[in-house]
């Protein structure tokens, strides 16, 4: 398979910014290499992006336990659909992954899906309640290389420090949901002036930032690597920066969400703006923002949270937090930092592809001749309106609806196969030129 | 106010809506007080009063204003646990559309209750309260009172005491208020004011002398007891002694000053029992305007949907019947 016209953009990588890419065999040649070889595909696409396929450290699939909402299968086809060829999939399914046999079970439906890797989080503690240890050792073994409680704080500080030290032995990486589960309350949006005006119960922002600085004091205490999950206020990204400053082994994400909307956006009393952490200030906005300029957000995660349309569809009180982002996510990263021109497109590869494979211990992230293929196309010109009812995902609590955005994965490649192909609307609307030999 | 399908909030409504509102149901109010308190505006219209959470006064208000409009009523009231066994406030949507009501007047424990309604169902919808949101009637009809007693709303000083985080009642209140020029203060302590209540254009204050400095309303909110277990008051006690009511406060305060309360009042706690039964009291009177408020809300709903120039007509002649 022949990529050509597409810039190569892998930063500190021998081929970036080289023209095209062959594929032979599954593994990436040296460009040059084997030029008498017939390719049996060849694409062109001028003005694309060829870069390390994308990672989504952070994902929640439902299987086992809800696959009403969504399944490995329709996920991992959404992910390839956004441009990822790796995900990481949090642990709060019925059961959750706090076993080995739960992760087998995922890694076996991963293993007859569409081929994007899946790479599931093990639970902290058992039942992720706060109580008891997971067992690391043994889920380490079933290849978990992260564990968090994610949608639940640890909450007590005793169990968190154990829990980190006891990572710490197995170079297993926390990812913290930073949340002071009493500061939340019933809370339901952000707490402040929309809060007030809708009359909705309110979640402070220092309902995040408290666990925030407690897990980074933690970090501090037990030398455990922590990530971030989530950021959504200035007070958290304030205080990662600090400790990033000072040595503490802490990264972070972000997700599109909170630097493309604000708690204005509730005025619809439309469940699909309902997150947690909630919507921010246009000031947290501005800060998150910076924060990805900077580096103190290392990674842009999706929190995919598929929702059947009855926990969505009732008052907003009543419905469930969370939205799917799997098929918005390099859209929305690529219209809003990109096209401003507030970040670049090898800042982009970075904080959609290198960070995460980093922080995870994942061997991505990089474009190598001799290695197996695992990329991603982007094309950057492509003009799209979002339409829920089109994605691959089971479930449509999507917030973008209707917006236009400018920037797709064309093309993504697993192990030198393709796993999603825009065929027909990119050689429509966009210079990619396909032909099959 | 002719053109709105919904009334679902204060906030959405222009000064000059409100008044059409207070100025109909001012004639509203002179039907009341005929022999034969019934007008055919509403002959052969169907209205639905959809109650999730219990209210007796709000619903009895609704309905008696409905059938002063010769309208045929529907009560529907649950109490919220069958919602929780399944039934979806989007079921009874369409329940509701299936029986081919003309109106829903809906009172539910939820938020934007009532604005998701208005995007699900043909029919008018009425918002008699939605969680901590809006209470538009309720609001109007202390708007009436208040002008009624005080011949203006313009530059008058309220002072709405008590339970501001909780209470849709205040926030009706206070867009209703602030929009008609009046200057409004809320006082409680910092624990029942919601954060950033002061972008709503009222001043805040912990002091009620303070507060009730100058006042020509003093408005008291119902301080709901489970208040005090949430954390938010150490004691109802304390709480009466800060900011209770007191005979003495009384006479701090000008001779026209009105006593107002949206009821039911919880006698001892928001205000002294001398205070309540007191000449300045104007409760009751509330009670009244507010079948007044939702004939005449009901009425412009409809007519702005029918767009009948002769009953636009009638109203303006000051003679529904
Ligand atoms: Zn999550």
């Amino acid at each position: 398979m022949d990529l050509v016209g597409g810039r190569v953009v892998d930063p500190d990588g021998p081929l970036n910014r080289r023209e095209g890419l062959r594929i032979v065999d599954g593994r990436l040649v040296e460009p040059g290499d084997q030029a008498d070889l017939e390719s049996d595909l060849m694409i062109d696409l001028q003005g694309g992006l060829l870069t390390p396929g994308l990672s989504d450290m952070h994902v929640h699939l439902r299987e086992p336990g809800y696959e009403d909402a969504e399944t490995v299968a329709t996920g991992l086809r959404a992910a390839a659909r956004g441009g990822f060829t790796r995900v990481a999939c949090m642990p709060n399914t019925n059961p959750p992954v706090d076993q080995r046999s739960v992760v087998e079970l995922l890694l076996a439906r991963a293993r007859e899906a569409c081929g994007v890797h899946l790479h599931p989080v093990g639970a902290v503690t058992r039942g992720l309640k706060s109580d008891d240890l997971t067992e690391m050792a043994e889920l380490k073994e079933a290849g978990v290389t992260a564990v968090s409680n994610d949608g639940f704080p640890v909450f007590s500080s005793r169990t968190m420090r154990r829990a980190m030290e006891y990572a710490k032995t197995f170079d297993m990486l926390i990812i913290s949901h930073a949340e002071d589960e009493g500061l939340k309350g019933d809370g339901v949006m952000n707490e402040g002036y929309w809060s007030t005006v809708l009359g909705l119960r309110g979640i402070p922002a220092a309902a995040e930032e408290i666990a925030v600085m407690r897990d980074i004091a933690l970090s501090r205490l037990t030398g455990c690597r922590l990530h971030i999950a989530h950021v959504s206020t200035a007070g958290s990204v304030d205080a990662i920066r600090r400790a990033k400053a000072e040595g503490v082994p802490v990264t972070a994400e972000t997700a599109p969400h909170y630097f493309t909307l604000t708690h204005a956006a509730l005025q619809s009393y439309d469940a699909n703006f309902k997150m947690n952490p909630p919507l921010r200030t246009e000031r947290d906005v501005e800060a998150i923002l910076q924060g990805i300029v900077d580096g103190t957000l290392d990674v842009i995660a999706t929190d995919h949270a598929p929702h059947s349309q009855e926990k969505k569809e009732v008052e907003l009180d009543q419905a469930s937090f969370g939205i799917i982002g799997l098929e918005t996510s390099l859209g929305l990263v690529m219209t809003h930092l990109l096209r401003p021109g507030r970040v670049g497109a090898e800042d982009l590869v970075r904080l959609m592809s290198q960070r995460a494979a980093k922080i995870m211990g994942w061997n991505s992230g990089h474009l190598r001749a001799g290695e197996l293929a695992e990329l991603t196309l982007i094309d950057p010109q492509a003009t799209w309106t979002v339409d829920p009812e089109l994605f691959a995902s089971k479930s449509r609590n999507c917030p973008f609806g209707g917006w236009e955005l400018q920037g797709r994965a064309a093309l993504t490649v697993v192990e030198g196969r393709l796993v999603h192909w825009e065929k027909s609307r990119a050689e429509a609307d966009s210079g990619l030129l396909v032909r099959a030999l | 106010m002719v053109k709105r399908r919904h009334l679902l909030g204060l906030r959405e409504l222009e000064p000059l809506e409100i008044l059409e509102i207070l100025d109909s149901a001012r004639s509203f109010r002179e039907v009341l007080d005929r022999p034969i308190k019934k007008v055919p505006a509403l002959r052969g219209i169907t209205i639905c009063n959809a109650f999730f959470e219990p209210s007796t006064r709000t619903r009895v208000s609704f309905e008696l204003a409905a059938k002063r409009l010769s309208a045929d009523v529907l009560n529907f009231a649950t109490t919220g646990s069958s919602v929780s066994k399944g039934e979806t406030l989007i079921d009874t949507v369409r329940n509701i559309e299936a029986m081919k009501v003309e109106m829903v007047v809906l009172r539910h424990g939820s938020s934007g209750a009532a604005q998701f309604l208005s995007t699900h169902v043909k029919a008018n919808v009425v918002n008699a309260g939605d969680g901590q949101h809006e209470h538009p009637t309720q609001a109007l009809l202390d708007l009436y009172t208040m002008r009624e007693h005080l011949s203006r709303l313009q530059g008058i000083r309220v002072a709405i005491i008590g339970d501001v985080a909780h209470s849709r009642v205040a926030r009706s209140n206070i867009w209703g208020l602030t929009k008609m020029g009046a200057k409004v203060v809320v006082c409680a302590p910092q624990t029942l004011l919601p954060p950033d209540i002061q972008s709503l254009g009222v001043k805040t204050s912990y002091r009620l002398e303070e507060a009730l400095d100058g006042a020509q309303v003093v408005y008291l909110l119902r301080l709901q007891r489970e208040r005090q277990d949430g954390g938010y008051l150490p004691s109802l006690r304390e709480y009466a002694r800060t900011f209770g009511l007191k005979v003495e406060h009384l006479e701090q305060l000008p001779p026209e000053t009105l006593l107002m309360h949206p009821g039911p009042m919880n006698r001892g706690v928001e205000a002294e029992n001398a205070v309540v039964d007191g000449h300045r009291s104007v409760i009751l009177e509330q009670v009244t305007n507010g079948v007044a408020i939702r004939m005449a809300v009901l009425f412009l709903l409809w007519a702005g949907r029918e767009g009948t120039p002769a009953v636009r007509e009638m109203l303006r002649e000051g003679s529904v019947g």
